[in-house]
């Protein structure tokens, strides 16, 4: 398997990263280095061997329904870049 | 008969009545003040770790066997990511692979015809926030983001919009005898989007969809449905192609707005979510919930006509709501006429709900009093034309039926010595009519019946009008 710079763009576009011309030569070819490493398993026989979610032997972990405090939203809102009654501000979207 | 056939699958949002979160402890309480019901959990900050509340897992079972669908053995969740403001953890946690339930199906009702439509999956997921605008900017509120969402996603069985509706409502229905959320449309807790697409009658192949998002009332979805539909049908007429897309129904505007294309789809490269363990749900598990679920509306319709003689259309409406149908129950077991009560409770409370725009729940009436108001009926102490007065007093006030009937002196009056003069007089003030009931016209009985009614105020007892007019023309 490998990865072509088409798809070094559209991985970096669903991302949100903007990357220069050089960084995608670059990307390009360290990302197919990756691959070409993580390729070896190929080698290893898994056609009767179900897919694996989770390593741990633990399943079912939940809790009950009850209600805890939240945070104070002077606290929630303290990182925002932007804020206006009590909401986060952010770029106009234009979908909806 | 057009040349078309339209092919409309559903895909169906509700939220769940759970106290909290699905990841985490904070209310899921409606219209709370931005921002008061959320926690680093929620909020997405870093090194935090969801844990799975249960009872939106319980919730999520019920709705799925509720639904006829199969409830996974085996199930986990995973991440669906994309940006935007809406999600502050950049993905949402949802269900790829490995759904909940699976292969479930409602029969719905159309035109007189029972259909079976197919439940394709249900699964669990969290809610995102909710975006307003503001000028040049949008305000994100994230109370909403995490509150347990199930998606029900429907086979492409639909055959129109009209069968689009009939299904959502049906699905409503329900979910809402279920208890595991109150399905209001307009508060978002019960959401749809559509996919619909057209292809020549006998085709095989399904034709190119486009995605309906934002229909947020069953009016909505029949009409965006209608409108696409022609939209469709006009653009393949055209010898053109029908482009795959996503459309947003404005209301105000009555019309279709592209939201986007096919090439700007999201990509959203799901994987398993590995803050959260594998879930498996035993027999035992399942029985608990099998146990709890309630008599759903199909077979208490089949009930109603079996046990109380009800039309198939009495029985539908009756059992539409859960809150209607437990309310006639109960009036039954309270000793009404069946048959009675659900004509009085289609007829007359249900239009003064329509008319007011309430909700049973929102009036002083009590099933123990319309079984009593029904039961003064059957005795005949009042007329059904009385009995309509009584039923707008205990709507209005709360009061017992018999009290109100006692104040106000609407007993029926079914004493002959009383009704007699009131009878003879009529008849003499007609003499022409009583010459034509003479003569056989019994049509004419019923002006006479009304002129006694309207003398007594309506507190006559008409079957005993009736007879004494007869006995008194003699014929």
């Amino acid at each position: 398997m490998s990865i072509n710079r088409a798809q070094v763009e559209h991985v970096a576009k669903l991302a949100r990263l903007s990357l220069s011309e050089e960084e995608k030569t670059q990307f390009t070819s360290q990302l197919n280095d990756i691959l070409q490493f993580a390729e070896k398993l190929n080698e290893l026989d898994t056609d009767h061997v179900e897919p694996t979610s989770h390593v741990y032997p633990v399943t079912n972990v939940m809790r009950e329904d009850t209600i805890k405090p939240s945070l104070d939203r002077e606290k929630v809102l303290l990182n925002a870049p932007d804020q206006k009654d009590g909401s986060f501000r952010v770029p106009a979207v234009f979908e909806e | 008969m057009s040349k078309y056939e339209t092919v409309i699958g559903l895909e169906v949002h509700v939220e769940l009545a759970t106290n909290t979160k699905i990841f985490c402890g904070c209310s899921t309480s409606f219209g709370a003040p931005p921002n008061t019901q959320t926690c680093p959990i929620c909020l997405g900050h870093p090194g935090v770790l969801p844990v799975l509340n249960k009872q939106a897992v319980n919730f999520a079972m019920k709705a799925a066997m509720a639904l006829n669908c199969q409830v996974a053995e085996d199930t986990k969740f995973d991440r669906k990511n994309y940006f935007y403001p809406d999600s502050p953890k950049a993905y949402q946690i949802s269900q790829f692979d490995k759904p909940i339930g699976e292969h479930g199906w409602i029969d719905i009702e159309v035109d007189g015809e029972t259909k079976r439509i197919g439940i394709t999956r249900l699964h669990l997921e969290e809610d995102a926030g909710k975006l307003t605008h503001d000028g040049d900017a949008s305000l994100v509120d994230f109370n909403r983001v995490g509150v347990p969402l199930i998606e029900i996603v429907s086979e492409p069985d639909l055959r129109s919009p009209k069968e689009a509706k009939a299904y959502l409502e049906k699905i409503k229905s329900i979910i809402q005898y279920t208890g595991v959320s109150d399905v209001k449309m307009e508060e978002g807790s019960l959401r749809c989007d559509a996919n619909i697409s057209l292809r020549l009658v006998g085709a095989e192949q399904f034709g190119t969809k486009t995605e309906l998002k934002n229909l947020n009332s069953f009016r909505n979805v029949e009409r965006a449905l209608e409108f696409e539909e022609v939209r469709q049908a006009e653009v393949l007429d055209d010898g053109d192609k029908v482009i795959q897309q996503t459309l947003r129904w404005s209301e105000e505007l009555n019309t279709i707005k592209i939201m986007r294309s096919k090439e700007e789809a999201h990509d959203y490269r799901y994987f398993p979510e590995p803050d959260l363990v594998r879930l498996q749900i035993d027999e035992a598990w399942k029985q608990e919930i099998q146990a709890g679920l309630p008599e759903l509306p199909d077979k208490r319709v089949a009930r109603y006509k079996s046990e109380f003689g009800l039309s198939s259309y009495d029985a539908g409406v009756l059992t539409s709501s859960r809150m209607l149908a437990d309310f006639f129950e109960d009036t039954v077991s309270k000793g009404a006429d069946p048959k009675l009560t659900s004509n009085w409770l289609l007829s007359e409370v249900l239009g003064y709900l329509n008319s007011e725009g309430l909700e049973l729940k929102d009036t002083p009436l009590t099933s123990s009093h319309l079984a009593e108001m029904i039961t003064l009926i059957q005795k005949g102490t009042i007329s059904s034309k009385i009995a309509k007065d009584v039923l707008k007093e205990m709507l209005a006030t709360g009061h017992k039926p018999s009290a109100i009937v006692e104040e106000k002196g609407w007993v029926q009056i079914s004493d002959e010595g009383a009704l007699k003069t009131a009878v003879a007089d009529v008849l003499s003030a007609n003499p022409a009519i009583v010459e034509e009931l003479k003569g056989g016209r019994d049509k004419v009985l019923g002006f006479l019946v009304g002129q006694v009614m309207k003398a007594t105020k309506g507190k006559a007892n008409p079957q005993l009008v009736n007879q004494l007019i007869r006995e008194q023309v003699g014929s």
